[in-house]
């Protein structure tokens, strides 16, 4: 069964996607809206950015934020000046990662979903005395609530999920930064299928849930407002 | 009287606007300055700007250097714009536009309960019992009718109160059905309530019925505004050489033949016999004479199956084309058309101010 480093780096795990998709849905929500309802003609500039994750190796983006968040890059630099240590090997380090790693798989759902509902419920709002904070909360997120449920999933569940770009800048540190696919790797390689097994086979029930979730919501909920 | 006398007293309200807007495929300029009360009607061809004059009015379509008053309140002018939300109007769209993840109790409330309570003078029990919507309180949008989502977007918009209503083609998306479901309601709103009404449409028989005042647009400027019985019958318009063309009269109830069942209305020039029977006899009710149905005679005949013949005054001649013409009548102050061919008025001699009969064959209650 699962050993004790196991459970920690399950912990971690859970942690580092429940933070980060927390996060991702704060900066996202007002990104993806900019995203769905500007007209400046170099918005594509943007959408490129924010989907790069998406083709990048994920060594080669946490290379880059390896190099951004040691001791002598920017950030941390920075981080050593308020901290006294970089953010680099650091949990606090893992989440930055994540989050723009992550950043394609909730934004453009949420793209989606703002851009689907269009300008006339909003416009009705407004005519119905709803002030523009107002409409977004009344109107917007009830409205894009599949676009929510499936940004947050997804967020989640490819934090989870990552690799590259945890080895790069996190390391493999038990108890602080090990999380679950590193665990399952270590597994492998001394040979101990038994816990890569338990690892894998829990991960893939977990993933295969959390989907099942989303499209079923989503089902229900499209055939409620159709 | 006639339905677009507006009282001239101190009182009377009006609704002053100007917007210039300039877009590669679409220009606006119009202007425009209408009474604070009724049905005004913005009437033009698909394409003329109604629906973007109607949408500036909101402040959904931003028109710099705009004008807008709507009574003794400045909605623009100058620097100053006021955002959609703080403008006290309602605004009906031409598909009904319900927010599905409400009830329609929900849609109902939404606008009300975003109103100072002291500003609210139409309340729930009022709107939902006017539009005849009680039995779909509790029900979801999507499983409404066309004409009920109409009739529940329509209560949801007077819910605000509004001191202005805007309706977007309400019944343009709607079947014949749903349209005749919908048009008492709108009659009784026109009734009940003094709220203004800007109804944009391109059916010539909904204006007839509803309007009070009309402004005619075309390639995004006015071209003309008026009480609606002198534009639908002013020859200068476009109305008056509709192949539907028809003059509108307000009447009044004054009695009932029992033994033929015909009703009798007095107007400003005589009284009409006709045989539809108003639903409520208390108000004043609104006949509709097609120009077709309208010949003339120089003398007054007798022996004939016509029961309504007035003198009238020719006022004016169209041609409309090369065997028929328009001529125009001014029977006791009100307007009516007369579709004739151009052999009669040459036989007839028909020049303005010539003194007629016109018969009218069949008068339609609106």
């Amino acid at each position: 069964m699962l050993t004790e480093s196991d459970l920690s780096a399950l912990l971690i795990t859970l942690q580092l996607a429940s933070i980060t998709t927390l996060i991702l849905l704060v900066v996202g929500t007002p990104l993806a809206w900019w995203l769905a309802r500007s007209t400046w003609r170099f918005k594509f500039l943007v959408e490129a950015i924010v989907a790069l994750p998406l083709v990048l190796p994920p060594t080669v983006l946490g290379f880059y934020l390896l190099i951004a968040l040691g001791a002598h890059g920017p950030i941390g630099a920075f981080s050593q000046l308020i901290t006294g240590r970089p953010l680099a090997f650091t949990f606090a380090g893992l989440v930055i990662g994540s989050v723009f790693y992550s950043l394609p798989f909730v934004v453009q759902p949420l793209q989606h979903a703002f851009a689907a509902i269009g300008r006339r419920p909003l416009e009705v709002a407004a005519t119905l005395r709803a002030a523009p904070l107002d409409r977004f909360f009344s109107i917007i997120v009830p409205l894009a609530r599949p676009g929510f449920l499936t940004a947050a999933v997804l967020g989640f569940a490819h934090t989870v999920g990552e690799f590259g770009v945890v080895l790069m800048i996190g390391g493999n540190i038990p108890d602080e930064t090990q999380v679950l696919s590193i665990a399952i790797y270590d597994h492998v390689e001394a040979l101990e299928y038994t816990q890569a097994h338990w690892l894998s086979g829990g991960l893939l029930i977990l993933s295969f849930l959390m989907l099942l979730t989303v499209y079923g919501v989503n089902r229900r909920f499209s055939a409620v407002t159709s | 009287m006639m339905i677009n006398d507006v009282p001239t007293t101190e009182k009377t309200m009006t609704i002053d606007a100007r917007f210039i807007l300039n877009r590669e495929d679409f220009k606006l300029d119009a202007e425009l300055s209408v009474p604070a009360q009724g049905i005004t009607a913005l009437f033009g061809p698909s394409g003329c700007g109604k629906t973007t004059l109607l949408r500036a009015i909101a402040g959904l379509e931003k028109c710099p250097g705009g004008y807008l008053k709507i009574g003794d309140r400045v909605w623009q002018q100058g620097n100053i714009f006021v955002p959609p939300h703080q403008r006290s109007l309602g605004y009906v769209f031409q598909e009904a536009s319900l927010f599905p993840h409400l009830s329609v109790q929900k849609n109902l409330e939404y606008g009300y309960r975003r109103i100072q309570s002291h500003e609210r003078k139409v309340s729930l029990d009022q709107a939902i019992s006017l539009l005849g919507i009680t039995h779909l309180l509790n029900r979801t949008t999507s499983g409404l009718s066309g004409g009920e989502r109409q009739r529940v977007a329509i209560a949801r918009a007077l819910l605000t109160s509004p001191r202005l209503l805007l309706m977007d083609e309400p019944l343009a998306a709607l079947d014949l059905n749903s349209k005749a479901e919908i048009l008492p309601y709108l009659e009784r709103l026109h009734e009940e309530l003094e709220i203004p009404i800007f109804y944009v449409s391109h059916a010539p028989d909904e204006i007839a019925r509803l309007a009070d005042h009309l402004v005619l647009l075309d390639k995004g400027s006015v071209s003309a505004s008026g009480p609606i019985s002198q534009m639908l019958t002013r020859a200068d318009l476009p109305l008056s050489h509709e192949a539907d063309a028809a003059a509108v009269i307000e009447a009044r109830v004054c009695g009932y033949d029992k033994e033929y069942h015909l009703t009798q209305l007095d107007f400003a020039g005589g009284r009409f016999t006709v045989t539809q029977k108003p639903s409520n006899p208390e108000n004043p009710v609104r006949l509709r004479i097609l120009a077709r149905d309208v010949s003339l005679t120089l003398e007054p005949q007798s022996g004939t199956s016509i029961l309504n013949i007035f003198p009238a005054t020719v006022q004016e001649l169209a041609e409309e084309n090369v065997a028929q013409i328009t001529v125009r009548l001014d029977i006791g102050g009100a307007p009516i058309l007369s579709r004739i061919t151009r052999k009669s008025a040459a036989m007839l001699d028909l020049k303005p101010g010539k003194a007629v009969y016109a018969q009218v064959k069949s008068i339609a209650l609106l």
